[in-house]
C-alpha cells in the first residue's frame, strides 16, 4: 500500500464516526437540498436532547466495562414520578387530587433522587455482591417497572395516562430562548450544559480518570490503590441520575407520562455509544465520539423520513449502521499476531 | 540490634506448593546502591522467590527485613508501599490512557475544593516532565501508552517504581525484547538508580548483561540457594555450571523408538513479526521425538505455533512426505494430520466447566455425527472411558468438570483429545510445565510410547534434563534463530546451554 493511500485509510479509521455523519449529512442534502436549514438542526437537537443525557449515562457505566440495561426504565419511572406531582389543579384525574402546588424543583429533584437511588442499588449489587452488570441490571430494569407499574396503578390514577401538566413545567420540555431570529430550545440548552459537565467529569477528575482506567486494566486500577468499588458506586449512581432528569424531560417534551416512556431506550443509547467510539469492553470513549453517535442516529430518523424513506427501511439502515461503524471503529485495535 | 550491611535480607524462605517444595529455605542479601543477579534455570524457583518478595505468595516460613525491619508483605500494593516495585516481564499499563495517567494512578495530584476538585493536569504533567529528566528518560508524558514501543512503557515502569520511592526495584527479563540501543538506555537508567541508593534484583539468562552490570550474583537450583558470588570473580562458564550442576537420575522411561523416514521439513521459517523467529530450517522423522530448547525468548512457541498455523510467515515452506504443503489456520493443520498441545494449558488448552468428556472428544465432534447431524453418544462414551483407561487419567467420572483435576490428569486429557483425531505429527509445547514429578513419568511415557508407535513429535521444553531424557535430537533456539542441533543421547547440558545463550553473549559483547 503507497504511503498516502495508507494515510487516508488511517485517517478513515480514526475518524470513522464523523466521516459517517459527514456522509450522512452530504446524503441527505443531495437528495433533498432543503434539508440544509437552520430549522432543521433545531429540530434534531430538539429531539436527540434526552437521548443524548441517556447516552452519556450508559457511557459511564460503558467506559468501565460494564452495562446499564435499567436506564430505560428508570427514564419511564422518573417520568411518572415527576409528571404525577406537576398536574394542573383542576385537572380531572389527578394523581393527588389534594397535592397543593409544588415548586417545580421538588418534583424533579424526587425523580432526579429515584433515579440515583436505582444507580446506587445497581452499584451495590455489583461491586459488593460481584454478580456482573448485565444480570445486575436486567434485574433491576424489570424490578423497576414493578414498582413504577405499582405507583401507576394507584387510584385514583388507576393506570390512566398522567395528563395536564403545568406550563411552568412543561416549558422546561418545549419552550425556547429566541435570540433574533432563531430559537434555541431549553432542552438542547439543559443537554449541552450535561454534556459540558460530563467532558469535565470524564478528562478533568479522578473520578473520570479512575473509570478509564477500571475499564482499561482492572487489575492495574486495583493494584495502584484504586477502590474499584467505591468508584463504581459513584459511576452507576451519577448514570441513575442522568437517566432521571431525561425522564423527567421526557414528561416535560411530551406534557404527560406513563409507564411506557423510556422503553428500550437502553438500547438507543448503547447503540449511539457504540457508534460513537465506546467500547463494550470498557476503557475507551469521549464525549464528542459520544454527541456524534446520538447525531447520527438523530439525522437518520428525522433526515431519512425527511427523504420519504419508509420506517422499515429505517430500520434496516439504522441496524446496518451500528454494525458498520463498529466494524471500522475496531480496526483501531485489532491486534496483528 | 546492629545495623545490618544490607539494606533488603531474604532470610530462609520456604515455599511448598502441592506436590514441588518450589523454595527450600532460600536466603538472598541486597546492597543498597547495587544491582544483584538472581540467575538459575527455568522453574529454578526465581519467580516464586520474586512473588514472595512482592507480596503475591505468602511464604510458608522465612521473613523479609527491609533496613533490618521486618515486612508484613500481604499483597502487591503493601510490598509497593513498603518500597519493592517490581518490573515485570510482561507489563500491564492501562494501554488506552496517557503516559502520565498511567505513572500516577490511583494517586493523581488535586486541586480546589469538594465537589469541584479536579485532577492538577499540569502539576500531574510538570511531574512526570521532572521524573523523567532526573531518569534520563525521553517520553511525552501525553503519549497513549499503548502506542509506544515495549522499552518506553518499561521506562514508565521504573520511574513509576521510582515515585513510589522505591528501594529495592526488581526486574524480570528487563532486556528480553529490547534492541541493543534500548539495552544500553536501560543500562544508563540502572546506573543512575543506582547512585540514588536504590537496590536493584536483575533476573536474567543473559551471561554477558550480568557480568556486565551485577556487583553480585546469587544462583539458584532445584529451588535451593546455591551461592552468592562477586560478579567479577565470575565467568560464563562457571555461572552455566553452578546453574546446571546436577546428576541425571532416572526420571525418563526407556525408549524403544527407531526414527524412519524424514516426514516433515520446515525450510527457512521467518515469521511476519520483526522480532520473532527467522530463517529457521529443519526436519522431522517419522518416529522420532525432536526437543526445542532455548531460554524465555527465543520463540520457539511462536515457531511452532506458526507450524500449526496459528501465527503468520512472512516466508518459510513446509513439505509432508516432501510434498508442498501450505498451512494458514489450525484448521488445515489438523488436516494434515497435526495435532498442537498449548502452553497455556488453561488459557488455550482446557474448557474448565465442561465435563472430562466433552474436553475429551471436543477435537473430534465430527466422526460422532450420525444421522441428520445428531452425535452418537455411546461412542462418545466408550471413546472417553478408553482414553481415560489408556492414559491412566484419574477421575472420579467422565461427568467431572476437568477444573477439579490435577495438572498432570489435565494435561493427560488434552493429550488424549489430541490422540482421537489420530495425528501423525503431535506438537507438545512444554507438555509437563506445572506438573508434579509421579505425573510427568507417565507424561513422559505416553510420549515414549506413541514415538514407538511411529508418531512424531516435536517438544519443547525450558528443563535441559527433560530434552536430554526425552528427544532423540534436540534443536536449540536463541532468540528467534536455531543455534544448533545436537544428538540427544549424547549432548550435554552445558551444550544446550551454551547454545541457548549463544546469541545473546555475542552482541552482549559487541555492543
Amino acid at each position: 500500500m503507497n504511503t498516502s493511500l495508507k494515510r487516508v485509510s488511517e485517517f478513515l479509521t480514526n475518524y470513522a464516526i464523523y466521516v459517517v455523519l459527514v456522509v450522512l449529512i452530504i446524503g441527505i442534502s443531495v437528495s433533498a437540498p432543503s434539508f440544509l436549514s437552520l430549522s432543521t438542526l433545531t429540530n434534531i437537537l430538539h429531539q436527540n436532547a434526552t437521548k443524548a443525557i441517556i447516552a452519556l449515562g450508559a457511557a459511564f457505566v460503558l467506559i468501565t466495562g460494564g452495562v446499564d440495561l435499567s436506564a430505560g426504565r428508570v427514564v419511564g419511572l422518573s417520568a411518572v414520578i415527576s409528571a404525577s406531582m406537576v398536574q394542573v389543579s383542576d385537572y380531572p384525574r389527578k394523581f393527588f387530587p389534594d397535592l397543593d402546588q409544588l415548586p417545580v424543583v421538588v418534583p424533579v429533584l424526587l425523580a432526579v433522587f429515584a433515579g440515583i437511588l436505582v444507580g446506587l442499588i445497581n452499584g451495590l449489587i455489583i461491586s459488593k455482591l460481584h454478580v456482573p452488570p448485565f444480570i445486575t441490571t436486567l434485574g433491576t430494569m424489570v424490578i423497576v417497572l414493578g414498582v413504577n407499574s405499582l405507583y401507576f396503578d394507584m387510584p385514583p390514577n388507576s393506570s390512566q395516562p398522567i395528563g395536564g401538566l403545568r406550563n411552568d413545567f412543561t416549558k422546561w420540555g418545549s419552550g425556547t430562548i429566541d435570540i433574533g431570529p432563531f430559537s434555541l430550545p431549553y432542552l438542547v440548552i439543559i443537554a449541552i450544559i450535561v454534556a459540558v459537565i460530563c467532558w469535565v467529569i470524564f478528562n478533568k477528575t479522578r473520578l473520570g480518570k479512575n473509570m478509564y482506567a477500571i475499564g482499561g486494566n482492572v487489575q492495574a486500577a486495583h493494584v495502584s490503590g484504586i477502590n474499584v468499588g467505591r468508584n463504581l458506586l459513584w459511576i452507576y449512581s451519577i448514570a441513575g441520575a442522568l437517566y432521571g432528569l431525561a425522564g423527567v424531560l421526557e414528561a416535560a417534551k411530551s406534557g404527560g407520562a406513563s409507564t411506557g416512556y423510556g422503553n428500550m431506550y437502553e438500547l438507543d443509547a448503547i447503540a449511539a455509544c457504540v457508534v460513537g467510539g465506546v467500547s463494550t469492553t470498557g476503557g475507551i470513549g469521549t464525549v464528542p465520539g459520544i454527541m456524534a453517535g446520538v447525531m447520527i442516529f438523530g439525522i437518520i430518523n428525522y433526515g431519512l423520513t425527511f427523504i420519504g424513506v419508509g420506517p422499515y427501511f429505517q430500520l434496516i439502515i439504522k441496524g446496518a449502521i451500528i454494525v458498520v461503524a463498529v466494524a471500522f471503529d475496531i480496526r483501531k485495535y485489532l491486534a496483528k499476531k | 540490634m546492629k545495623a545490618s550491611p544490607f539494606l533488603l535480607e531474604i532470610a530462609g524462605i520456604s515455599k511448598a506448593f502441592p506436590g514441588v517444595l518450589a523454595l527450600d529455605n532460600v536466603s538472598l542479601n541486597v546492597r543498597a546502591g547495587t544491582v544483584h543477579a538472581l540467575m538459575g534455570e527455568n522453574g529454578a524457583g526465581k519467580s516464586t522467590l520474586m512473588k514472595c518478595l512482592f507480596g503475591i505468595y505468602s511464604p510458608d516460613s522465612g521473613e523479609i527485613r527491609m533496613n533490618g525491619e521486618k515486612l508484613q508483605l500481604s499483597n502487591s500494593r503493601s510490598a509497593l508501599l513498603s518500597g519493592i516495585s517490581m518490573i515485570h516481564q510482561e507489563l500491564y499499563p492501562v494501554p488506552f490512557r496517557s503516559v502520565m495517567e498511567n505513572l500516577w494512578l490511583g494517586r493523581f495530584p488535586l486541586r480546589g475544593f469538594w465537589p469541584l476538585r479536579f485532577v492538577n493536569d499540569k502539576k500531574m504533567y510538570e511531574d512526570t516532565m521532572r521524573l523523567f529528566e532526573e531518569l534520563g528518560m525521553d517520553i511525552q508524558p501525553e503519549m497513549i501508552t499503548g502506542r509506544m514501543s515495549v522499552s518506553k512503557i518499561q521506562s514508565l515502569e521504573i520511574a513509576k517504581a521510582v515515585s513510589y520511592n522505591a528501594k529495592v526495584i526488581v526486574m524480570d527479563e528487563p532486556t528480553s525484547s529490547l534492541t541493543a540501543n534500548e539495552v544500553e538506555h536501560l543500562f544508563h537508567i540502572i546506573d543512575s538508580l543506582k547512585q540514588r541508593g536504590v537496590a536493584i534484583i536483575y533476573i536474567s539468562h543473559k551471561m554477558e548483561e550480568i557480568l556486565r552490570i551485577s556487583d553480585e550474583v546469587t544462583i539458584m537450583r532445584d529451588g535451593k540457594m546455591i551461592g552468592t558470588w562477586e560478579a567479577n570473580s565470575l565467568t560464563t562458564g562457571r555461572i552455566i555450571n553452578l546453574m546446571v550442576g546436577r546428576d541425571l537420575t532416572s526420571r525418563y522411561p526407556e525408549r524403544h523408538n527407531i526414527p524412519g523416514d524424514v516426514l516433515l521439513q520446515v525450510e527457512q521459517f521467518t515469521s511476519s513479526l520483526p522480532k520473532s523467529f527467522k530463517n529457521v530450517s529443519f526436519e522431522l522423522r517419522q518416529g522420532e521425538i525432536l526437543g526445542i530448547g532455548g531460554l524465555v525468548g527465543a520463540q520457539r512457541t511462536e515457531l511452532v505455533e506458526a507450524l500449526f498455523g496459528i501465527r503468520s510467515l512472512s516466508s518459510g515452506r513446509i513439505r509432508i512426505n516432501g510434498k508442498l504443503i501450505r498451512i494458514r489456520r489450525p484448521i488445515e493443520a489438523i488436516r494434515y494430520k497435526m495435532a498442537l498441545l498449548t502452553e497455556e494449558r488453561r488459557v488455550t488448552g482446557i474448557f474448565p466447566v465442561l465435563s472430562v468428556l466433552e474436553n475429551t472428544v471436543v477435537a473430534n465432534q465430527k466422526s460422532y455425527q450420525k444421522l441428520y447431524g445428531l452425535l452418537d453418544e455411546r461412542s462418545r462414551i466408550t471413546d472417553t472411558e478408553r482414553s481415560i483407561q489408556r492414559l491412566s487419567v484419574k477421575t472420579p467420572s467422565p461427568k467431572t468438570q476437568i477444573r477439579y483435576l490435577s495438572g498432570g490428569n489435565q494435561q493427560k486429557v488434552l493429550m488424549a483429545r489430541w490422540l482421537l483425531t489420530n495425528p501423525d505429527i503431535l506438537l507438545l509445547d512444554e507438555p509437563t510445565r506445572g506438573i508434579d514429578v509421579g505425573a510427568k513419568f507417565e507424561i513422559y511415557s505416553i510420549i515414549a510410547e506413541l514415538a514407538e508407535q511411529g508418531k512424531s513429535i516435536i517438544m519443547i521444553s525450558s528443563e535441559m534434563p527433560e530434552l536430554l531424557g526425552m528427544s532423540d535430537r534436540i534443536m536449540v533456539m536463541c532468540e528467534g534463530r536455531l543455534t544448533g542441533i545436537l544428538d540427544g543421547r549424547k549432548a550435554t547440558e552445558e551444550e544446550i546451554m551454551n547454545l541457548a545463550a549463544q546469541y545473546s553473549v555475542r552482541t552482549g559483547g559487541s555492543a
